[in-house]
């Protein structure tokens, strides 16, 4: 029994790691600003196409690699001073029609560099190697991301709990405008959760990417999805509950897509019942039932209305 | 002054009209160049392109008239199709070339039948592309055809007696290959297994790990180029002991390349295997090789991909039902269309009563993953 199901676990976990990266992004931004950032899905994706392009330049992985990261992380830099910054104080749905745009730009600039071809993602020696975990052969990354994934996260935890910047990012998510007149550079601490949400990102899409190497425009769409219903399953706003979100999404996923072998293995089905086509419509289904009855999630806060 | 400026301008843009006062006759190009199989439809393409420098012009009626390709990118999608079809109505095309993807073909079949104007299928094999009209025509085999080809391939020469059939959701093209996979492998006395993906997944490891746990004996997805290069290296990433089985969309350098380096047995049925021409190979390389945009929309290598050559064939096709026509009018092109015959480069082409073109063979293909090229092994008929 557990033979048949390692396989579909260890894929669960790894794309589970991998959206985690991404949702970590999603709820942080919106943790602070109150806005759904859009964009964050095609910022993974150009992160994806940055890679293609550097390596493709020639230069060796140990300066690709932290380029990409820089480089993303600056993207959404400049995304929040450009997109967002200047809509501060408008209706929050003008930002959010601001973050579709940007996510559309961006996905069109890139159907613009590639021609909407499929580009190939390099492999990256040692995480592309194949490696045999009991019955199952899989690829180094599948081991490596949620181990990374929780290294991360933990320092990411660190950091919002026991530095300055973190204080005045949970003063920020608190109230933004009290901590405004307390004397916090509000400029200055969302800008930094964007780049550590790109960066986050972009690591993410390392890994994604190695596993599954075709990046084109909307290579973001799916995962950018994902994490953000990872990222409203576990209570948005909340580091941890995206993350544990994202594994169970990752995890249930997997399961579904080989729950007809695991029950005929298992004898409990004589046939195949086609459950694999509704793996998609499955974390969907569980989005909603969760919304039903917890509104804010698995570890959200419970808001009370200042009015 | 203003109206002075406004009356040049309009004068100044008539200008083209009279100064090139040649005849221009208009081919509409139906392809994917961007989505899932943007790839397969660039090298679609090429060979119309290729075709359009070898001859440029085309006698109609006693005059010379210049072909023009009018391009319009369906976008790999069947919700993208019917406005790249409307696109190309408009432009007052006199026959349609495409689509690659039948899903593609069978989204804008109605607005050409609409507007009177014949289309040529050039790579998309699903039966209901033609089945049911009269200005839908195909020079390539079917996907009845096909799938009998491969599961019998699969059957008698890689001995398997399990299959797993991994299919997009919705894609016409991969269920109905599938479809007709599964019928012939079955009625071989073969299991098949089957089952779909969602469009836009890339996760494939939880199906490969599927078809490990059954004992699958060979792994049969004919599905886009995108999704098969996924496949073939989430494959290799697992070590699987099957080889992967694939149609006509897989003949590609793209997915060749994919594959090299690894240990993935790697199966395809095509068009045509590189040699059978030597003359066009040799003139469509040169051609690739001084054209840099070709040869990037090529995959970055001058390997042939089948479905150029089908592009290739497919033009002169459309030439040939313009000359018997005698005019540039859709609806007498669709009526020409029906006598035209034409021995191109992949083989005789001659249309039946339902507008597919007479095909009882395919060619076998295998990746050789040393190499990263394809080797041919067998032509495969069918009674």
């Amino acid at each position: 029994m557990m033979s048949t199901v390692l396989p579909y676990l260890l894929s669960g976990v790894s794309v589970g790691g991998q959206y985690a990266l991404i949702a970590i992004g999603y709820t942080m931004v919106y943790g602070i600003l109150r806005l759904i950032n859009f964009a964050h899905g095609d910022v993974f994706m150009v992160a994806g196409i940055l890679m293609v392009y550097i390596s493709a330049s020639g230069l060796p992985l140990y300066v690709s690699i932290p380029l990409v990261l820089v480089l993303t992380a600056f993207i959404g830099f400049l995304i929040e001073r450009v997109a967002y910054k200047p809509l501060r104080s408008a209706p929050r749905m003008s930002i959010m029609i601001s973050a579709i745009g940007v996510s559309y730009t961006l996905q069109n600039l890139v159907l613009y560099i590639t021609g909407g071809l499929n580009q190939y993602y390099p492999s990256i020696p040692f995480i592309s190697e194949s490696v045999t975990i009991g019955t199952a052969t899989t690829k180094m990354v599948t081991i490596i991301t949620p181990v990374l994934t929780l290294v991360l996260v933990i320092a990411l935890v660190m950091l919002i709990n026991h530095t300055k910047i973190g204080m005045a990012m949970r003063a920020v998510s608190k109230d933004f405008e009290t901590s405004q007149l307390m004397g916090i550079k509000i400029n200055r601490v969302i800008s930094v959760t964007f780049v550590i949400g790109s960066f986050l990102a972009g690591v993410g899409s390392l890994l994604y990417f190695t596993n599954y190497t075709t990046v084109i425009q909307t290579s973001g769409a799916m995962p950018g999805l994902k994490a953000f219903v990872a990222a409203v399953f576990g209570g948005i706003g909340s580091v941890p509950g995206a993350v544990v979100g994202a594994f169970i999404i990752g995890i249930c996923e997997n399961i579904i897509k080989g729950l007809d072998v695991i029950l005929i293995k298992a004898g409990l089905s004589k046939q195949m019942m086609g459950l694999t086509t509704f793996s998609d419509a499955f974390t969907f289904a569980l989005l909603i039932v969760i919304l039903i009855v917890k509104p804010t999630g698995l570890f959200g806060e419970k808001t009370t209305d200042k009015v | 002054m203003k109206k002075i400026v406004a009356i040049l301008l309009a004068v100044l843009m008539m200008i083209p009209a009279f100064a090139l006062g040649e005849n221009i006759v208009k081919i509409g190009v139906f392809e994917p160049a961007s989505g899932d199989s943007g790839a397969g439809g660039k090298q679609e393409m090429l060979g119309m392109q290729y075709a359009n420098s070898v001859q440029p012009t085309v006698e109609i009626g006693g005059e010379t008239y210049t072909v023009e390709l009018v391009y319009a990118d369906n976008g790999s999608s069947a919700d993208k199709a019917p406005s790249a079809a409307q696109q190309l109505v408009s432009e007052g095309v006199s026959v349609v070339l495409g689509s690659y993807g039948s899903g593609v073909s069978i989204a804008g079949s109605q607005y050409f039948a609409d507007a009177g104007i014949p289309a040529i299928g050039v790579t998309c094999t699903n039966p209901q592309v033609t089945a049911g009209n009269t200005h839908y025509f195909r020079i390539c085999f079917l996907d009845p055809f096909q799938g009998t080809v491969l599961a019998n391939y699969a059957f008698s020469e890689l001995g398997a007696k399990t299959a797993y059939c991994l299919a997009e959701l919705g894609n016409d093209y991969d269920v109905g290959l599938c479809h007709y996979f599964q019928q012939a492998f079955e009625a071989l006395g073969g299991t098949v297994i089957s089952d779909t993906f969602p469009t836009g997944n890339s996760d494939f490891t939880s199906y490969l790990s599927n078809a490990t746990a059954i004992g699958a004996e060979v792994f049969f997805c004919p599905v886009s180029i995108a999704y098969s290069t996924q496949i073939i290296n989430q494959a290799a990433g697992q070590n699987v002991t099957f080889p992967i089985m694939g149609g006509d969309t897989l003949d590609s350098n793209v997915v060749v390349e994919a594959a090299k380096g690894t240990n993935v047995k790697l199966y395809i049925s095509t068009f045509y295997q590189e040699g059978g021409s030597p003359e066009f190979d040799e003139g469509f390389k040169a051609w690739l090789n001084s054209n840099s945009e070709a040869l990037t929309n090529n995959g970055g290598n001058d390997m042939i991909a089948a479905v150029s050559v089908m592009g290739y064939d497919a033009y002169f096709v459309a030439l040939e039902a313009l000359k018997a026509a005698g005019s540039t009018d859709s609806k007498a092109v669709n009526e020409a269309l029906w006598d035209v015959t034409y021995d191109g480069v992949s083989g005789h082409i001659a249309f039946d009563e339902i507008g597919d073109a007479a095909r009882d063979s395919a060619y076998i293909k295998t990746a050789n993953t040393e190499t990263g090229a394809w080797d041919f092994v067998t032509v495969q008929t069918v009674e």
